[in-house]
Order: C-alpha cells, then sequence, then structure tokens
C-alpha cells in the first residue's frame, strides 16, 4: 500500500534537504508486527492524550447534573402576602415570590425568584404557579374573559387551573397554603417540569 | 463499513488527503528532535478544548471574574482539573515553543525556501505570548491585575499613539468591566482566530516543504507514519504527563486574592516568562525617557532579528552567527530571568515581596472560605472588605500599630492555620523554597514559638536550635518599642487576668509604655493593694476577672460565661463591695466623679467603639487620657471602620467551623 504513495511535494525542487524522491525508498525495516504493534500504540496513546482535555471539560460541563435545587425555607414555605391583600371578589391576583437565591458563585438576599396567582374561595386562598405546564411561558389573567390564558400557544384556563382548552398537557400547577399568624399567606413554591401529564417538581 | 468509507471518500477524498498526511516522506528517517511543532500543536489543541470548556464556567465583569474563576476552581466538579490543565499547559508552551524555535534554526530550517513558514512560526511564537499576557488578566486577581496594569502601561511608551493605544486596550481610562471584555474577547476569539489561521498556514507551507532534515543524514527515509507519529505521540503523552502531574500536586492553579485598586502589591510580577523583560527594564540605562528603549526598541530589534536570519544565513558564517545569536538570547535572557526572580526571594527587598506572596495566599484563603460560607451577595472584594479579620487587621496595622501591638505585631502577621515544627519552618527559608514555593519564608522574619509570647527572629532562632514549634510568621518589625497595650485577646479573661497582675501591669504589654503606669490604678491599687492579696482575695479577684470579661460578651467566650453565670454574679458583687473598683470606675450606672474607665459594657463592642471614637469622653479618660488620638471626632476614622477593629479585636467575624477553633 505504500509503496503506491506518491511524493506530494512535486515541483518543489529547489528545497534544501527536500527529496523529491526519498533518497532510498522508504521500506519498513522492521517486521510487520512490529510496526503494527507501533501503530496501535499510536492510535492508542492518540486517543488516550486526546480523552484528557475532553474529559476535564466534561466532568466540570455535567456539574449541573450534581446540583440539586437549593429549594426555599426549611420546609418550602416562603411568606407572600397577607389575605387582606387578595381581592375579595375572588378574581385571581398575581402576587410576587421573594426569596434568598444562591445563583452559582452569588447568593442573593430577598430578590424575586417567581409569581403566584392567590385567589379566595369561600374566604380561604388557593394558589397556583404562573408558569404554563406546557412550555414554560408566563400565563396571563384575562379580567374580560375572568379565565387563565398562555400568550404563546393558546392554552385557557379556568379560574380553578382546570384546562379549558388548548395543547397544555396538565392543568396549571396548584401550589401548597399555608395561613400563618391568621392573616400571613404562606405558598409552598416550586416549579415543576413542562410537559408532563402529571406535576414532576424540579429538583 | 467499507461502501460508507467509500461513499464518503468519493465525496471527500479523504483516502488520498489521510495517505497525503501519513506518508509524508522524512529524509534520513524519523527523529525525536522533529517532535516539538506536534507536540505545540498539541498543546494548542489542548487549550482550545479546555478554554471552550471554561469559557463555560467563566464571567468577563469585574465584579464576577474572580467569583466565576473561583466557582470554577473551588465549587464545580473537576473544575481545579479543567483550570489546572489549561493553566499548566499555557506554562509548559513557552518552553515547546523556545525547543522548536532551536531546533529549526540549529537545523538551518528557516533558509530558503522556507523563509515565510519561518516567519509564520515567529507570529505564531508571539500570538502564543500575546494570548499568555491576555489570559493572565482573566481571573481578576492581585496578581493578574497588578501586572496587566504595569504591561497596559508599557504601551503608553509606544511612539505617537501610545496614550491612544493603551486606551483601547484598557477599554478606557480606568481598568475595569470592559478591560476585561476586552482581553476575553482578544484571548478567546481574535487572537484564537488568527492562531488558527497561522498554523494552517504554517503546516502547509511546512508540508510543502518538507521536513529539513538534521545535519549528517545517516539512516534512509521513512514515512510520517508511523515511525514519526509515534515518537510524536510520546512526545505528547510526556507533556500531558507532566502536565497532569503538576495540576495533581497543586491541586489546580493558583488563584489569588481579587484585585484591589487600593491595596498595593508588592509581588506583581508577570509571568515567569516575561521575567527577563521585566528585568531588562530595571536595568539603570533605561531610566527615565530611555524606558522606551528597553520596552519597546530593543525588544523590537531582537524579534526584527530573529525575522532576518533566513537572510543572514546566506552568508558564509551566517548560519553560525544565527545558532550564536538564538543562544546569546536564551542565555541573556536566561540570566535576566535568573536574576529577576534571585532579586524577588534574596535581595533586599526580598522580604516585602515574599510577605505579599503569602499575605495574597492569606486573602485569597480567607475570600474563598467567606465565599463558600457565606455566599457573594456584590462581590469578592467587598467580602474581604466587609470582613473585620481581614479589613480590621489592615486598619490596625495602619492606624493603632504604631503605639499598640497585637500578639507582639502589628496585626497582619500571617499566622500558620496550624504550629509548625522548627524544621519545617526552616525548609521554608532555604534558597530553593523561595525560589518554587508560595509559601516561603524570609530569614529576618520574626517568628514566634506558640509556648511563649518572646520574639525572636528566625535566623537567631535557628542558630540556637530552639524547638518549635511556630504559629505565627512574616511578621514586620515595628519600627517603634510598644507605646501602649498589646490587645490580642483584649478583655479576654486571660487578658484582664494579666492586667491585674501588677508586674504585667507595667510591662511594655499592657501600660509599661504609658502615663497609667504612674496613675492610681497602679500605685494605689495593684501595688498597694494586689500585691499583698492573700489566697481568699485572689480567688475574689479571680471572679472579678471572669464577670468583666463577661461584660464584652465575647463570642469566643460564649459557653464559659453562660457555664460561670453564678460566679459571675459573685464576681460583680465582689467588684462593686469588697474589691471597691467602683471607687474609681463607673459600674452599671455614670459617675461623674468616676476618674477610670466605665467598667460597664468594658470590652463589648459599643465600649471599643465608643472608646476609639473618643478616649476622652467623660466615660474613659476625661482627664487623663495619654496620647491616644480621638479617631472618630478628628474623622480620622469612619464608624464602620472603627467596628471592623472592635468585631477584630473582639474575634467576631465568620468562622468555618474547621477554622473556629483555631484563629
Amino acid at each position: 500500500m505504500e509503496n503506491q504513495v506518491e511524493s506530494s511535494e512535486a515541483g518543489v525542487g529547489d528545497s534544501v534537504g527536500q527529496a523529491e524522491e526519498p533518497i532510498t525508498s522508504p521500506e519498513p525495516e522492521t517486521p510487520g508486527e512490529r510496526r503494527g504493534f507501533i501503530k496501535f500504540l499510536c492510535a492508542f496513546i492518540g486517543t488516550l492524550i486526546s480523552v484528557v482535555p475532553f474529559g476535564a471539560g466534561m466532568w466540570s460541563y455535567l456539574n449541573p447534573l450534581a446540583k440539586r435545587d437549593s429549594g426555599a425555607g426549611d420546609d418550602g414555605f416562603i411568606k407572600v402576602t397577607t389575605i387582606d391583600a387578595i381581592p375579595a371578589d375572588g378574581t385571581p391576583a398575581k402576587f410576587t415570590v421573594v426569596a434568598d437565591k444562591v445563583d452559582a458563585w452569588n447568593r442573593f438576599t430577598d430578590v424575586s425568584i417567581g409569581a403566584v396567582y392567590l385567589r379566595l374561595v369561600d374566604g380561604l386562598p388557593k394558589a397556583l404557579h404562573t408558569v404554563c405546564p406546557h412550555l414554560g411561558c408566563f400565563i396571563d389573567y384575562r379580567p374580560g374573559n375572568n379565565d387563565f390564558f398562555c400568550p404563546c400557544h393558546n392554552s385557557n384556563f379556568k379560574l380553578d387551573g382546570g384546562l379549558a382548552r388548548g395543547v397544555s398537557p396538565r392543568r396549571m400547577d396548584p401550589l401548597d397554603i399555608q395561613i400563618r399568624n391568621k392573616t400571613e399567606v404562606w405558598v409552598k413554591f416550586q416549579n415543576f417540569q413542562p410537559g408532563h401529564s402529571h406535576a414532576v417538581p424540579v429538583s | 463499513m467499507k461502501s460508507l468509507l467509500d461513499w464518503i471518500d468519493h465525496r471527500t477524498g479523504i483516502r488520498s488527503l489521510t495517505r497525503e498526511a501519513l506518508f509524508e516522506n522524512i529524509p534520513g528517517g524519523s527523529r525525536w528532535r522533529y517532535v516539538w511543532g506536534s507536540t505545540l500543536t498539541f498543546t494548542i489543541f489542548i487549550q482550545f478544548v479546555t478554554g471552550v470548556f471554561l469559557w463555560m464556567g467563566y464571567s468577563a465583569s469585574s465584579g464576577d471574574a474572580w467569583e466565576s474563576v473561583n466557582y470554577i476552581q473551588n465549587e464545580m466538579t473537576g473544575g481545579w482539573l479543567l483550570r489546572g490543565i489549561h493553566h499548566w499547559t499555557a506554562q509548559f508552551m513557552p518552553v515547546l515553543l523556545l525547543l522548536h524555535l532551536m531546533q529549526v534554526v540549529i537545523d538551518g530550517a528557516y533558509k530558503a525556501p522556507r523563509e515565510l513558514n519561518y516567519w509564520f512560526g515567529v507570529l505564531l511564537l508571539l500570538l502564543v505570548l500575546a494570548l499568555s499576557l491576555t489570559g493572565y488578566l482573566l481571573p481578576w486577581d492581585q496578581k493578574g491585575f497588578w501586572a496587566t496594569r504595569v504591561a497596559t502601561n508599557l504601551m503608553n511608551l509606544v511612539p505617537f499613539a501610545g496614550p491612544e493605544m493603551q486606551k483601547l486596550v484598557v477599554g478606557g481610562t480606568e481598568y475595569g468591566h470592559h478591560t476585561l471584555t476586552r482581553f476575553f474577547a482578544l484571548h478567546a476569539g481574535v487572537l484564537p482566530g488568527l492562531l488558527v489561521l497561522l498554523i494552517v498556514g504554517h503546516i502547509y507551507l511546512f508540508r510543502r516543504h518538507g521536513i529539513t532534515p538534521a545535519e549528517p543524514v545517516i539512516k534512509r527515509d521513512a514515512y510520517f507514519w508511523p515511525d514519526q507519529v509515534f515518537k510524536d505521540v510520546v512526545a505528547c503523552l510526556a507533556v500531558t504527563v507532566a502536565v497532569l502531574g503538576v495540576v495533581l500536586w497543586y491541586h489546580g492553579a493558583h488563584l489569588g486574592a481579587p484585585a484591589d485598586p487600593s491595596e498595593p502589591f508588592s509581588a506583581a510580577r508577570p509571568d515567569w516568562y516575561f521575567l527577563f523583560l521585566f528585568q531588562f527594564l530595571k536595568l539603570p540605562f533605561f531610566a527615565g525617557e530611555n524606558e522606551v528603549w528597553g520596552a519597546i526598541y530593543i525588544p523590537g530589534m531582537a524579534v526584527g532579528l530573529i525575522c532576518l536570519m533566513p537572510f543572514i544565513g546566506r552568508w558564509n558564517l551566517g548560519h553560525v552567527f544565527n545558532v550564536g545569536i538564538i543562544f546569546v538570547f536564551l542565555g541573556g535572557a536566561g540570566a535576566l530571568t535568573y536574576l529577576a526572580k534571585r532579586e524577588d526571594v534574596a535581595g533586599p527587598n526580598s522580604a516585602k515581596y515574599l510577605k505579599a506572596v503569602l499575605g495574597d495566599a492569606r486573602d485569597a484563603d480567607r475570600v474563598t472560605a467567606l465565599a463558600k460560607g457565606r455566599g457573594i451577595e456584590s462581590t469578592a472584594l467587598s467580602l474581604l472588605k466587609d470582613d473585620p479579620k481581614t479589613q480590621g487587621a489592615r486598619l490596625f496595622a495602619q492606624h493603632c500599630a504604631s503605639c499598640h501591638r497585637y500578639d507582639g505585631h502589628d496585626g497582619l502577621a500571617v499566622e500558620l492555620a496550624k504550629a509548625v515544627p522548627l524544621d519545617e519552618l526552616e525548609k521554608r527559608t532555604e534558597m530553593t523554597s523561595r525560589f518554587f514555593s508560595g509559601d516561603a519564608v524570609h530569614p529576618d522574619w520574626l517568628a514566634r514559638q506558640s509556648s511563649t509570647n518572646e520574639w525572636q527572629t528566625v535566623r537567631s532562632l535557628l542558630q540556637a536550635k530552639a524547638k518549635g514549634p511556630f504559629d505565627v510568621i512574616a511578621s514586620s518589625k515595628p519600627k517603634d518599642a510598644p507605646e501602649a497595650p498589646d490587645l490580642k485577646g483584649f478583655a479576654t479573661r486571660q487578658w484582664i487576668r494579666d492586667l491585674l497582675d501588677p508586674d504585667k501591669y507595667i510591662s511594655a504589654r499592657y501600660f509599661g509604655g504609658t502615663a497609667h503606669k504612674d496613675g492610681d490604678m497602679y500605685k494605689k491599687f495593684l501595688n498597694r493593694k494586689v500585691r499583698k492579696y492573700d489566697t481568699e482575695d485572689h480567688i475574689m479577684l479571680e471572679a472579678i476577672v471572669v464577670a468583666l470579661s463577661a461584660q464584652a460578651k465575647l463570642p469566643g467566650q460564649a459557653a464559659d460565661d453562660q457555664s460561670d453565670a453564678v460566679l459571675i454574679r459573685k464576681g460583680i458583687a465582689y467588684l462593686e463591695d469588697d474589691i471597691g473598683c467602683i471607687d474609681c470606675h463607673a459600674f452599671g450606672e455614670p459617675d461623674p466623679d468616676a476618674d477610670g474607665p466605665d467598667l460597664t459594657g468594658y470590652g463589648s463592642r459599643e465600649w471599643i467603639v465608643d472608646f476609639v471614637k473618643n478616649p476622652e469622653h467623660e466615660k474613659f479618660y476625661p482627664d487623663n487620657n495619654d496620647r491616644m488620638p480621638a479617631f472618630g471626632v478628628k474623622k480620622i476614622l469612619t464608624d464602620k471602620e472603627i467596628g471592623l477593629i472592635a468585631d477584630w479585636l473582639r474575634g467576631d467575624y465568620f468562622k468555618l467551623p474547621a477554622d473556629a477553633q483555631g484563629h
């Protein structure tokens, strides 16, 4: 096979030390078995040393898979508002969820980490996540229609979060709620994976 | 499989391309001296791969650069390995470049028709150096920050457009976000792009002209594959192993304390392969207006001479001259590098340099611990600036240490995490350690044996063969003798216990250097009464020590104060009635007749802050203050700064669970 190879340097005549044709035809100096082993070593070592930088890179690139969502407070509940701030007529209102947040190397205190819709039902608040379970757009409340509407792919949700029509695989995600000190509304704020028919928490 | 390859080959010609690549003829057969180009290509490949992965974790802004690099180094899984490989490969590249250049020059591979390729190589060399220079700044630590300031300030000297060029490179007149974004774009975009273009050209021309065989050609010709390839991969393996060895040894790469334009850094140096230029500029000839010669003209001429070698090589003896010049350059640069390093670690200012290295490592450890323990709300630098352990000590050294001491030093001594034996300390003073280690110790530094409070120089201790262990090193010897109390452990039980010892009270550690040694406290109480105390009196005095110390509410003593509640109550009763402290001191309520300091809340944060603000306040020394300035009233220090000093003295700062036991 090697004998078929022509010099690729034809035409470069004046180069110092350049042999357009080998002084002597390069032929294996050693038996084929040894050269076979050398070729194998070349491939093996070459692969090995090429893997090193990729390996180190992939190890740190995959770091997010090893990290868990640190979550909110001890039990996950965050104080969002007071009952008096929720409209008494049963229309939903959007409330910002404020908590401490770790973002890679930063640790922020009291920043917005999301929002919830709160609505009074028989005097008790109900909480719905504002993020569409379809692909994660922010769901609007439409006062005219008195319903929830996702502006991205036109999913419609009823006031209780149930799917009215549209492509969302599930209803709006309800969030656990607690009343503390009589009027404080605490919500267990968490995000859910989009696209599933059941709510799967992001962890 | 074969048909797939046929299909691809038919459309790409991959087979003939591979054949061309592998069956390059090598006159005289494969040789080890031909491996350097391949190792360089390989290291550039490593840098590209690790660089792109580092890019995924790096943020180029002055408020995030150090923070993100610290996150890569200390938080990300495997980040230390990734960063370590990138950093240490960069350290190997100048060596490989040099070997490659020497091989090319010695073998005469620069001669016609290879001139153009040779110049490509010189350009590549300069590009790699530019990559090093831009990469040095990106972690935004003290070392990179100050070294880059120097390097970019040199641009000012460029004739005609120097200041404008500097402004463009820095992104303005101040070093900040745009310096980093610009350097990063150069480092990760422009320079690598040019590098790839030039390497493609370099390898194309190399293949066009073929290898220049080293004379004499003894062996028969051989193809590139597999013998030369084998030698090349073995050399690349050796480079990989060497890099990984250093990376594992150092667990990644060093990251200094965050860049701080307000803190001097006496150890600001370029990377080691630029040290010869750095040292070159110190030559007296380049003083003042002549600096442009040392910084630009002469290095430029040297590069120009290297570029002219193909023409010089045409003359008889020209080649010999070229080879000679390379060795002259190499010897000169080597000597200058050695001189630069030697001056740093053994010259007249070496103590300053080595202490800056240690201090930087201490601050870096501290800010890394703070970042891990508390998180970074704004920037890492602000963590350090608001940290009493760091900033309180600095302020103490600047404003208080001219009279006071802190454990015998000025507050900035490097405290070892744990006491080390004399042998280890001795090793850190040796020349090899000083050349290569980041925790080297200067022989003239004060070191303290943990068992005593006596300070002597390391050298005299070494000569005396004194036994260790030592727990504090690298303190500057304060110029003047102490004139006011040593405040280490202020208001702790031990500190007050010693204060109430008549002999210690008038020693230099307490009030020996002040007017108070002739005051009533000593004359009427300690000397006249305490010296005659019997055992029962001493038990009462000890209860007062515990009670008074509890007034400070020191975090380090909280558990003891809680368990000794009964003793503390007794102590307060003794203080008020039996011993009669309140004859001269107020306690519990203001006493306009008192002429000693108010003992209410003695040593508490509020007490210290009020005292430092105004020692002549009626609560403290309205009539008999001895030289202490009213730092607050005279606005020498802000309230925040005084608070930092107070918190530092009280040991009231963030501690990692691991070092809560230590300092």
